[in-house]
């Protein structure tokens, strides 16, 4: 089923650092358009807005990368530590725009924001809880964490379920493009629970071929994928 | 083959510069009615004839180009530059708006007869519901003048207004995922709706609505938020029950009936203390400003509501 072919070996590492710099051009042309003026009349909250979609997108992508592999067969497990942390980095940018350039500082409204108003509530603890596992997202603390790194890391559905409810409560209505987002958010966190059965039954239908391409068998990048069963 | 060779104009034929700037009273009263009919129904602005009017804020305008490019017109779109982006096809010709409901006289007025009434430049502060603000100078005339043609009954409490509904022209208005109910409904009590300050405005920075701008004409209620501001008019009633209201239908706990811009009622969702001005600052130099209570015209509203609770009146 594998209908991409596979990127040779030695172009892994390469392709990882290209996602980053990919991964940081919508932020950099924003950046961009903004400050010279190619962003409208409110170019503070467009950027702000704009920033805090992609930032949906870039964890839409990464709790796509098990679905795609359990059902595709792709296996894009390398590129999913650098979409975890472009997602960080945008929340990041966004949490920064509102902070600096919207509110200018004013601690106290930004307080007053944090505790009165749900959707800052919730996308201000999306933020905090992205830190531990922006943190811990390198190679030694998976080795070191060991089993507490995947229950750790399942903080993201947490997250992202988070990040859609922070932007559906910040628009003043839900149209195509919130809804598709969400909609998105929604469906690749209803695929988590299915997804242990879906697994026994296709190793069930395959078990007589034996093949070796078997997609619960563990990944090629067993640093961050310790226990690949107890993924997802 | 001979080059071709522009015309020379000599310097003596240029119009002088204070001429053409003046061309409008150049053009007269005359001309000058026959040329908003006219050109109110095109997609082309067309210079209109106002009078001054004391009702000018000195704030510093915001530039024309904000004005009719960042717009909220949900029947266009959601973004900000879907309006102006979207509203090309519609249409304001012909174009009538029906007054009736507790009224001794009803009538149906015509686009022409609205254009001819004495229209006034006024530039209004302008705040939205979203925390931002603008100053907009607009061509148009009182309610009032509107409202005392149809002798309102003693029986009437309120005024309710209605936009057009027309899919085809409208992209907001059609499809999946519509973001309002249509027809975008607004009202006003009978006493705000009879204050002075309360326009019907067919124009701003002189020449006739851009479509995005809820062409050929819209509400402005100053000292309230702009949703209030209904667009695009096609029925005025009166009537003795508090009319729907659009947003509030949507979502009563963040959007009331009066929605009188008010910096010490915040919306649940943000704070209503200050305000960003279009089109200033830019994205490095913001400047929020303040929110003055009423939006600044309390000395001439805040009497509208004495002994009312504004909190719980928002």
């Amino acid at each position: 089923m594998a209908a991409i072919p596979a990127l040779p070996r030695r172009y892994h590492a390469a392709s990882i650092w290209a996602l980053y710099v990919v991964g940081l051009m919508p932020a950099a042309w924003y950046f961009f358009q903004a400050s010279t003026g190619g962003m409208g009349f409110n170019p503070v909250k467009t950027f702000e807005h704009v920033i805090g979609i992609w930032a949906l997108r870039l964890i839409i992508a990464t709790l796509a990368i098990t679905p795609l592999r359990d059902l595709a067969g792709i296996n894009w497990v390398r590129y999913r530590r650098a979409l975890g942390l472009l997602a960080f980095y945008y929340v990041v940018i966004h949490f920064m725009v509102y902070l600096l350039l919207d509110l200018r500082l004013d601690l106290g409204a930004v307080g007053g924001d944090i505790v009165k108003r749900p959707y800052i509530t919730i996308g201000f603890a999306c933020l905090l809880l992205l830190i531990p596992l922006a943190v811990t997202s390198n190679n030694w603390s998976i080795r070191k964490l060991g089993p507490t790194w995947i229950k750790l890391h399942a903080l993201i559905y947490l997250i992202a379920a988070g990040g859609a409810l922070h932007y559906v409560l910040a628009v003043k209505s839900v149209t195509l493009v919130p809804f598709t987002h969400v909609a998105l958010i929604a469906l690749l966190l209803a695929y988590r629970p299915l997804r242990k059965p879906f697994l026994k039954w296709k190793r069930g239908r395959k078990a007589p071929t034996r093949s070796g391409t078997d997609l619960s068998a563990p990944a090629r990048e067993p640093a961050l994928r310790p226990a690949p069963d107890q993924q997802g | 083959m001979p080059a071709y060779r522009p015309p020379q104009i000599p310097m003596s034929e240029v119009t002088p510069r204070e001429i053409y700037l003046s061309r409008r009273s150049f053009m007269g009263s005359a001309t000058a009615a026959g040329l908003a009919i006219s050109g109110a129904g095109s997609a082309f602005a067309a210079p209109l004839m106002a009078k001054s009017s004391d009702y000018k804020v000195s704030d510093k305008l915001t530039p024309k180009e904000a004005i009719t490019t960042y717009n909220n017109f949900y029947e266009f779109g959601v973004n900000k530059e879907d309006p102006s982006q979207n509203a090309g096809a519609f249409k304001t010709t012909p174009w009538s708006v029906k007054v009736d409901g507790l009224v001794g006289k009803p009538k149906e007025f015509g686009l022409e007869e609205l254009m001819k009434m004495p229209l006034e430049d006024r530039t209004y502060r302008m705040r939205c519901v979203e925390g931002w603000s603008m100053v907009i100078p607009w061509v148009g005339f009182p309610l009032v003048a509107l409202l005392n043609q149809v002798e309102p009954l003693g029986s009437a409490k309120y005024v309710s207004f209605e936009t057009v509904v027309r899919p085809e022209e409208m992209p907001g208005q059609k499809g999946l995922f519509q973001a309002l109910p249509w027809p975008y409904v607004e009202g006003l009590r009978l006493d705000e709706a009879l204050h002075p300050l309360t326009l019907l405005a067919v124009g701003l920075y002189g020449e006739t609505l851009p479509n995005q701008n809820g062409a050929p004409i819209r509400l402005v209620v100053p000292w309230k938020y702009g949703f209030k501001g209904i667009k695009s008019i096609v029925k005025i009633s009166l009537t003795e029950k508090q009319p729907e209201t659009t947003w509030k239908n949507s979502n009563a706990r963040e959007y009331g009936f009066y929605s009188n811009v008010n910096p010490a009622v915040d919306h649940p969702r943000w704070s209503q203390a200050t305000e960003q001005r279009i089109g200033e600052g830019g994205f490095f130099g913001g400047n929020r400003k303040p929110t003055l209570p009423f939006n600044g015209y309390a000395d001439q509203v805040a009497s509208l509501y004495a002994g009312m609770d504004l909190k719980a009146n928002y």
